[in-house]
């Protein structure tokens, strides 16, 4: 039923590859078992910043997740052709990047064996509560829609009519992941750099930039190695996407900034300082801050000019800035900034250690790894049957 | 067999309706229970600085609770555990100012958990791990936390700490009357509900000798809360953000202490 | 097929291998003994009786420890209305004055490993 089959068939290449990525989860599985031993205190969180890296990546790849609904909602919606070819490739995009959070958050609990409690003793006024509704729905929601389609592709028929309503319903549900992460963080009335209403507005923002240059890359990828051609027009299509997300998303920045400086208060300049110049003499994050902003003004130049967006040598370059600029911008200024200065005035320093590290890499290794598997099971099919879709 | 889909959806119905009607029966029929803390209390406390601070660097507070309630002395500064300590004037009420520098800059103001009337740590918690009780103590349940600190997070003040490793290894000396933690929870001040429970004061208000911490009941007009209330201008920590403490601080006075 | 003697050579070692706790203790001739708790000497009644006990304690530190905790609720009559604190420590192991010789006893015999020491603390052992 699920078609594994397809995935265990591959060129050399396809298997010193997923080789490479089971040797990163396998280091990665070996350091969280030292943490289930020693504790949460392997990594470099402490009693004034205490979330991190686990959580930032968790907070950046609800993001992605979320993005495929900017090529559902074209398509189901709107009955937008060119992204016909695309829709499955987003939902696995959605369900690896979804599966990527819920390990995240996974190794940051300090009694995982206890995780349970959420679903036995249900806190509907705890957003975290929500947050776990709202995952485990989408995840479902995705493997669903994407279960049924790529069945209906392989036997050539138009997937059933009742998979529709779970399509369309996946549409706001993907805004809702999102919202309802940001709402973890701007409810808190004692971190002022995230109380902010623009917060959620700024994630999906952000989402929507960084997951379909996400998207973009892997179309190129898949390209490459493979005889699938999701098409110029798709890709050109996804690029303008990237654009108007990217720019929405810098002038909501500039809202922050200006409402944090011109309105003076303490309390709020001093995250924003510590990020961009510097506080209390630590001013480690500084250079990774100006160069997202760097990166982000770049990509937005080669992504507003036809000629450079146009460019298919030139994208994927811009799409990497875009990814890497909104990465530094979720995976390390937000968190480590709420946090910094503490609510009571204090800097200290976070530096992710080696053990934290490796499980990081080992869960974005999963991510990969499903998405190796997936798109090999879905081009593998299509080759199969000549790339005609039946709609 | 046979069944039209009337008739189906008719008899799944009449179930779900016999399992949802038992459980709010079994809600509703719950009743107030015997030893539960005094409803119609709200526990609070009121701390003199300048009483404080009479004795330089004396933690007789901070050591008293400490060691009733097992929290380790951790080497490292990063994983510390703090239920009660003294942090400078300046930071405790995040009043920066340059005049205030000679007389009262780094003096050290006892902070501790509020327990706050409308905590935010309680609002957040996916678990009820930590949650408000009736007499007003903000109470952890240390076997229900899953560790996801999310109720560090929102606490505006600082007052929980995240058990980073196991603490026993740091503990000097264990109290065997009461618990200690385990790595991966959260703890706090918890108001020495367990000292409440006999009749006692918290460890923190029985071991200073200057009286610097009153306790009492704020809904009994006789109390040393009330009457010190009365008495003084006080003032909480972060007012604005509407989380209501319950510990206030006693404003004024020339400070008579010696730098 | 060739693979048939093979097959069953592999099926007959794996049959050795997975039985093999079975008669390996059966060869030895010694039983495990069965487990010793040692019993307290004043009392003669614990908080419930001890059949009940044996089979449902945990089930009982389970309900103490929520309605301790969580309710407030400190008081549990037992038997003959005598009343005791609902906790571990201050009414267990009050009587049950060694974790080693009483709850181990079983515990190590049945390979349970109950985390509930992990914060509330043992009485000291005495040695000797």
């Amino acid at each position: 039923m699920f078609m594994f089959e397809k995935a265990v068939v591959g060129s050399r290449r396809y298997w010193a590859w997923v080789f490479a990525l089971l040797c990163v989860i396998g280091a990665g599985f070996v350091s969280y078992l030292y943490q289930l031993n020693v504790g949460l205190g392997v990594t470099g969180l402490s009693r004034d910043i205490t979330w991190g890296f686990y959580i930032a990546q968790f907070t950046f790849f609800v993001g992605v997740a979320a993005s495929a609904v900017m090529v559902v909602l074209p398509y189901y919606l709107h009955d937008y052709k060119a992204f016909g070819k695309l829709t499955i490739l987003g939902e696995f995009l959605a369900i690896s990047a979804v599966t990527m959070c819920m390990l995240f958050i996974f190794v940051d609990m300090g009694q995982p064996t206890r995780v349970l409690n959420v679903l036995l003793h249900p806190t509907p006024n705890s957003m975290m509560f929500w947050d776990m509704v709202s995952l485990s729905g989408y995840l479902f929601l995705n493997a669903l829609i994407s279960l049924v389609a790529l069945s209906a592709e392989r036997k050539a028929v138009a997937p059933p009519k009742w998979i529709k309503p779970f399509i369309l319903l996946s549409i706001p549900w993907a805004v809702s992941i999102h919202t309802v992460t940001a709402f973890l963080y701007n409810g808190l009335p004692g971190r002022s750099f995230w109380l902010t209403a623009i917060l959620a507005p700024r994630f999906l923002a952000s989402a929507f930039a960084a997951g379909p240059a996400l998207l973009i890359l892997l179309c190129m990828i898949v390209r490459k190695v493979s005889s699938f051609d999701p098409g110029d027009e798709a890709i050109r299509k996804l690029s303008i996407i990237v654009t108007y997300a990217m720019l929405v998303n810098v002038f909501f920045v500039l809202m922050e900034v200006f409402t944090v400086f011109y309105s003076g208060i303490p309390e709020h300049v001093h995250h924003f300082q510590f990020l961009f110049a510097g506080l209390h003499g630590e001013a480690y994050l500084v250079p990774w801050m100006w160069t997202s902003m760097a990166l982000a003004a770049v990509s937005i130049v080669l992504l507003v000019v036809p000629t450079f967006r146009n460019n298919l040598k030139i994208l994927p370059v811009t799409c990497v800035m875009v990814f890497v600029s909104l990465w530094i911008d979720k995976g390390l200024g937000l968190i480590i900034g709420g946090f910094t200065p503490t609510p009571l005035g204090e800097v200290t320093r976070y530096t992710p250690t080696l053990p934290e590290l490796l499980i990081v890499a080992a869960i974005w290794a999963i991510g990969f790894l499903m998405i190796t598997v997936f798109y090999k099971i879905a081009l593998a099919i299509r080759e199969a049957m000549g790339y005609e879709i039946a709609h | 067999m046979s069944t039209d889909r009337r008739t189906f959806l008719g008899v799944a119905g009449l179930g779900a309706l016999a399992i949802a009607g038992k459980a709010s029966v079994d809600a509703l029929a719950s009743g107030p229970e015997a030893g539960k803390p005094k409803a119609g209390t709200r526990w609070a406390m009121v701390i003199d600085p300048l009483k404080c601070l009479k004795e330089e660097g004396c933690k007789a507070c901070a050591d008293a609770c400490h060691k009733v309630h097992n929290v380790p002395l951790m080497a490292n500064k990063k994983h510390e555990v703090k239920w009660i300590w003294k942090e400078p004037y300046e930071r405790a009420f995040a009043a920066e100012s340059e005049y205030t520098q000679e007389a009262l800059k780094e003096k050290p103001v006892l902070v501790f958990c509020n327990h706050c009337a409308n905590p935010p740590c309680v609002r957040v918690c996916p678990t009820q791990a930590t949650w408000k009780r009736e007499d007003g103590v903000v109470m952890m349940d240390w076997h229900r936390c899953i560790g996801c600190r999310y109720c560090v997070a929102a606490c505006p003040y600082g007052s929980r700490s995240f058990n980073w490793v196991d603490p026993r290894p740091s503990l000097a000396e264990i109290s065997p009357e009461y618990p200690t933690r385990t790595k991966g929870v959260v703890e706090k001040c918890t108001l020495c509900e367990e000292r409440l429970a006999e009749g006692k004061l918290p460890a923190c208000v029985e071991a200073c000798e200057e009286k610097a911490i009153l306790f009492g009941d704020l809904h009994d007009e006789a109390s040393p809360v009330r009457a010190r209330l009365r008495e003084s201008f006080t003032i909480r920590r972060k007012p604005e953000l509407g989380t209501e403490p319950e510990i206030y601080y006693v404003v004024g006075g020339k400070p008579d202490v010696h730098v | 097929m060739r693979e048939k003697p093979w097959i069953l050579i592999g099926l007959l070692v794996f049959l050795f291998l997975v039985t093999f706790p079975v008669w390996w203790n059966l060869a030895a001739g010694e039983k495990a003994a069965a487990p010793k708790p040692e019993l307290p000497t004043d009392e003669k009644e614990c908080v419930a009786p001890a059949d009940y006990m044996r089979v449902a304690h945990m089930d009982l530190l389970m309900t103490w420890r929520d309605q301790y905790v969580r309710q407030g609720d400190r008081t549990f009559t037992g038997p003959g209305q005598r009343t005791f604190t609902r906790s571990l420590t201050k009414t267990c192991m009050k009587c049950h004055t060694s974790k080693e010789k009483f709850c181990d006893a079983c515990h190590n015999y049945a390979a349970v490993k109950p985390y509930c020491w992990d914060c509330h603390v043992a009485p000291k052992e005495s040695r000797g």
